[in-house]
């Protein structure tokens, strides 16, 4: 039933802030967040690793169709749990330091966003999957065509339309699995676990399925839409895209993909890996050039995830391990990072990296918690992302060898531009902007000291979080090989 | 010898950097030099105490586990220690060595602003490096490999409001890096291979394989391409000689003491495998050789005090590989030792002269500086005798013991070594004669403030000119009577490898007179470079030529360090840039057309409807995905 009560709390406080939130509704918003926070880690005290779907709730929906309401928690949806549950009061606290017109609109959303992913990452039943799958579409959506930045609406537009088009592949293929389950038929996603279906028609679920995740990841070369969005979406709307709401297209590949078209793999599966392996190049070298930092974070992170989804398509246990930390990792990263632009921002006016320089002169506090986060961006062991990149590589390595030496440019090329990244705007001489800059807020210090907590939690202790999963992951595994 | 002992080594310098990091701005100046040098010397302490605790214990090995760090399936990477004596030797030079240049600084940073951040920096360092040579495993090791990596960027890039000195630290990071990437699909591989990263398991299971097992020479090129990061070996140099542009306490302890030497230890931590990889073996000697000529040669003609230092640390680590190359660990792990003696004295003596100078580093605007600094000159002068190889001081020992070992190993590649030997020399005297002897030849106001250094920074210096004299008796080979007690200490690493390729462990086949004529070449032409070095700069008092003088075409080569630096310009890094810049204003934009260009087939059928609607276009399509889902379920409920 907690999982039922994980969904339902944003809900609530998502209608409360709306109705009644007022003048106080980000205080509102941030209240729901953390009692949600809390609650989540209530499950997580009482969370047992080999313990299968726990926590769980099943209703009929549509009974005589056997479409049911369902949602439980088992190691996969725990971390991705955590990970939603944790950054969602973070975001909604980092927008303290900024006036958004209509408040209680814009943290209703994010609260309704926050459902919908935890619905997502939570969901038994595919066809409840597929609407939270597209219900957490609509929150970030009006958040950024309302709130973002000059070119909003073409952006969102392109934005809308490619995810909706993706997910169109996912029902279609989602109700050809229904019609294929025996008797009065049954959407439960266990059940298309067990259809046996034969190769020719795995690969065309693959392909379904492929491109609907592929698209909200995004892999190349479906992510054209991703660094417009990112870069014109409000930061708070940036950081659910990229914080959160693309982890639900790698939860897709690992909770849908893998195990309802394995032999697909076979046939299909070294594109898909070579496609993510190229977009890891691919976006790391357009990010070199990049002077709008949160367009080269933009491209950092299409990058990153290039490299989560080949080590998913490697199939091995390092590459899910690693996918799986990485994506807490990332996501941990990725909103310092867009915090940490968006407080530049604020204080300069300018995103502009030729426009930028010299702050670190009167910002200590800023220098370390930038370069601590842009650190846990660039693997260096000890830091977050060292594991999940070291686990993701060595996947990906185990499958193929040049792949893994090729994904591997990543530490490379990762360290080029996030540098010069730090070095066009923290070093160099000081420009009139950095004079005048002022060194953190007491709210912002509190956004940045939990995340580069967990930067370092997960970098020097991650067996806390690895644990989580590996159950539930062997035992993916064994069903994909067996 | 207890856990609790042994941790301490790398926490004291990790609480020194939390103290002086966190406390930036607000510990006072005069605890800030006190906190970080004692966590060095309380770290250098401890380091005895375990190292006379292992020799009283019968000298075995030992692994201390802390904790499990990454577990996978069947894969354990534990966060844990190993002391045996390669791990010892390292930890008496970094914390020793550390600890002198620690107290170095308190007078050489005096003035700085960013005192508290520079102790933090180098604690930080300590750190990392002690994590590096202590680690029972690779992904340990990794973790120092990057971690220095990380300190050796804060270091170069200290002074930050300058862009060049940013770049440099940039470009040192981004190079590390390339190795790094070598180094972790040498771990990968390893993984895949044995199952394991811990030294003692992957090891013991390598005694098994065969010499030339294509697999060790693969873990072996790549682990190797690593330390050519780290240790600034062809191709991956030149970023070290840009490193200067750090404070130069670090660049005595990082960039020649100690980081750079990382690749060293690495090799001959790994020596079992290096042991079953003779292809890889003849890369690293050829990698190695070319290494010193290529350094020492421009070293001839560099007039930056620090930058001929640079170099000739290049060339001097290049003698470290070809040592390891003839598979002579021993005598590379002896150079290790004695370089980091004189090169941080000569780096710490450079500093002492820049300090006088008010910053000033060309040395041809130098000239007489023996009478003004006469303790500075004194140990830099016994760092040059023992940089350039003549008895009895420390260099001589060592590097003759890897020449006698290239002797037997291939005859030009001791003539090749002998020809660095005597570059060596006559540059380190040229930058001895030209910044101490002659004329001064700065301007008025830098004469006027000319002055020797403050105790903390001499006493260091004597400290290492005493062991740079004396340091080669810890290895004097039997030829002159003595039992080298050093390989002697580090024998039993090469059990393993003495197991698998007992031929290269034979004893020497050089007779006492062979031995004898080999050092009296290398004397000698250590001595002749000298003399003529002496000749043109102190006899005939000349002086090099300003930067803008007309030179030889082969001249100018070298001047220019063979073009090494804009050739990786032209092919790499303007390359790369140019495709970043295409790839964004074409590529993305023709990824769109073919993506939408598809996807448009499905607007074009919907465009009809959209008629229909005078809303706006998003409220429309989310009707239409809510319509599908409804009509969906409609249809399945009405079956």
């Amino acid at each position: 039933m907690f999982t039922l009560l994980l969904i339902l709390i944003p809900v609530l406080t998502g209608v409360l802030t709306l109705s009644f939130g007022g003048r106080n509704a980000r205080q509102l918003a941030l209240l729901g967040a953390v009692a949600e926070l809390a609650v989540a880690l209530v499950v997580w005290m009482q969370f047992d690793p080999v313990g299968g779907q726990q926590f769980g709730f099943k209703y009929d929906w549509i009974k005589s169709a056997g479409i049911t309401l369902g949602a439980s928690i088992d190691g996969i949806s725990m971390l991705l749990v955590l990970l939603t549950t944790f950054l969602t009061p973070l975001i909604v606290l980092s927008t303290f330091g900024h006036d958004y017109r209509n408040a209680p609109a814009f943290y209703s959303l994010i609260l309704f966003m926050e459902a919908a992913l935890v619905g997502v990452f939570t969901a038994t039943d595919a066809f409840l999957f597929y609407l939270f799958f597209e219900a957490a579409l609509i929150p970030v959506y009006f958040l950024s065509a309302l709130w973002g930045g000059e070119n909003r609406l073409k952006v969102t537009f392109k934005f809308f339309i490619y995810t909706i088009f993706g997910s169109l592949f996912m029902l279609v293929a989602f109700v050809y699995l229904y019609f294929q389950t025996p008797g009065t038929h049954t959407s439960e996603i266990a059940a298309f676990y067990n259809l046996q279906l034969d190769p020719a028609v795995q690969g065309w679920v693959f392909w379904g399925l492929f491109i609907a995740f592929a698209i909200k990841m995004p892999i190349f070369p479906f992510h054209t839409w991703q660094p417009d969005t990112y870069t014109e979406s409000p930061t708070p709307a940036t950081m659910l895209l990229a914080g959160i709401m693309l982890k639900m297209g790698v939860y897709g590949l690992i909770r849908l993909l893998l195990p309802i078209a394995p032999m697909a793999l076979e046939d299909w599966g070294a594109v898909a890996i070579v496609l993510s392996v190229i977009g890891i190049v691919y976006g790391s070298i357009i990010a070199i050039k990049q002077r709008d930092m949160k367009r080269l974070v933009a491209y950092s992170s299409f990058a990153h995830v290039g490299l989560m989804s080949a080590g998913v398509f490697s199939t091995t246990l390092y590459g899910l391990q690693g996918a799986l930390i990485q994506m807490l990792a990332h996501g941990i990263n990725v909103v310092g990072m867009f915090f940490i632009i968006e407080i530049i921002f604020s204080r300069t006016k300018t995103r502009n990296l030729d426009h930028l320089g010299g702050i670190t002169k009167n910002t200590p506090q800023l220098t370390v918690f930038f370069l601590i986060l842009l650190l846990g961006s660039v693997a260096l062991p000890l830091t977050n992302a060292f594991v999940g990149e070291f686990l993701l590589l060595a996947g990906v390595y185990q499958y193929n060898g040049w792949l893994g030496a090729i994904a591997g440019l990543t530490i490379i090329l990762g360290a080029v531009y996030m540098l010069r990244l730090f070095q066009k705007s923290m070093f160099g001489p000081r420009g009139e902007v950095a004079e005048r800059f002022a060194d953190l807020t007491m709210s912002e210090r509190a956004v940045l000291i939990p995340l580069v907590a967990m930067v370092f939690w997960i970098g020097i202790y991650p067996s806390t979080f690895l644990s989580i999963t590996e159950p539930t992951v062997s035992q993916l595994l064994r069903f994909i090989n067996g | 010898m207890s856990a609790s002992l042994l941790i301490l080594i790398p926490l004291l310098p990790l609480i020194g950097f939390l103290i002086n990091g966190i406390g930036f701005r607000r510990v006072p100046k005069g605890a800030v030099g006190v906190i970080g040098s004692l966590a060095a010397l309380g770290s250098f302490a401890v380091s005895v105490a375990v190292l006379s605790a292992f020799k009283a214990a019968g000298s075995e090995p030992q692994v201390v586990s802390l904790f499990d760090w990454i577990t996978v399936g069947n894969l354990n990477i534990p966060f844990s220690f190993q002391i045996d004596q390669l791990s010892l030797l390292m930890l008496m030079i970094v914390t020793g060595v550390g600890s002198l240049i620690h107290i170095y600084s308190i007078g050489y940073m005096k003035h700085d602003e960013g005192f508290g951040k520079f102790f933090a920096f180098l604690n930080l360092f300590l750190f990392f490096m002690l994590l590096l040579v202590m680690g029972s495993n690779y992904v340990i090791m990794f973790i120092g490999w990057e971690g220095v990596g990380l300190c050796s960027y804060l270091l170069i890039g200290f002074w930050n409001t300058n862009t060049n000195y940013n770049n440099a630290a940039r470009k040192a990071f981004i190079m590390n890096r390339i190795g790094d990437l070598g180094f972790l699909l040498g771990i990968f591989t390893i993984i895949a291979t044995f199952g394991s990263v811990e030294y003692t398991e992957v090891f013991s299971q390598a005694t098994g394989l065969s010499i030339g097992d294509p697999v060790v020479v693969t873990i072996t090129l790549l682990l190797f391409v690593g330390a050519m990061g780290k240790s600034a070996q062809i191709p991956l140099f030149t970023w070290l000689p840009d490193a200067m542009a750090g404070p130069t306490p670090v660049s005595a302890l990082i960039h020649a003491a100690t980081m750079v030497t990382a690749g060293i230890y690495m090799v001959i931590r790994s020596n079992v495998l290096y042991s079953l990889a003779p292809f890889t073996l003849e890369v690293i000697s050829i990698v190695g050789i070319a290494t010193v000529l290529l350094a020492a040669s421009i070293g001839l003609l560099q007039n930056d005090i620090k930058k001929v230092l640079a170099y000739s640390t290049v060339s001097q680590l290049g003698y470290m590989f070809v040592a390891l190359g003839v598979m002579a660990y021993s005598a590379s792990m002896f150079h290790v030792i004695t370089h980091a003696f004189f090169k941080a004295l000569l780096f710490l003596g450079a500093g002492s002269v820049i300090h006088a100078m008010s910053d000033e580093q060309d040395i041809r605007s130098m000239g007489g500086l023996r009478k003004k600094l006469p303790i500075t000159f004194l140990t830099f002068l016994i760092g040059t005798i023992a940089i350039a190889g003549i008895p009895p001081f420390a260099g001589f020992f060592s590097k003759d013991e890897i020449l006698a070992h290239a002797y037997e190993h291939n005859k030009l590649l001791w003539a090749l070594g002998v020809l660095g030997s005597l570059m060596t020399s006559f540059y380190m005297f040229r930058l001895l004669f030209l910044t101490f002897f002659g004329q001064f030849r700065g301007t008025h106001e830098q004469e006027h403030h000319l002055h020797e250094s403050p105790a903390a920074m001499t006493i260091p210096l004597v400290i290492l000119a005493i062991f740079s004299a004396v340091g080669g008796f810890m290895g004097v080979p039997e030829a002159l009577g003595g039992t080298h007690q050093l390989a002697e200490f580090m024998s039993p690493l090469y059990e393993g490898a003495r197991q698998v390729n007992p031929e290269a462990f034979a004893a020497t086949t050089l007779s006492h007179s062979e031995e004898f004529m080999l050092m009296g070449i290398s004397v000698a032409a250590a001595l002749i470079a000298a003399i003529a070095a002496y000749v043109m700069y102190v006899s005939r008092n000349s002086v090099p030529a300003p930067d803008t003088a007309e030179r030889s075409s082969l001249e100018r080569l070298v001047y220019n360090k063979y073009y090494v630096d804009e050739l990786y310009n032209g092919v790499f890094v303007k390359p790369i840039a140019g495709l970043s810049n295409l790839l964004y204003s074409f590529g993305e934009f023709f990824i769109d057309l073919i993506v939408l260009g598809t996807g448009r087939l499905v607007k074009g059928v919907s465009g009809q409807l959209r008629q229909t609607q005078t809303g706006s276009v998003g409220y429309y399509i989310f009707a239409m995905v809510v319509g599908i889902v409804a009509i969906l379920f409609w249809n399945l409920l009405i079956r």
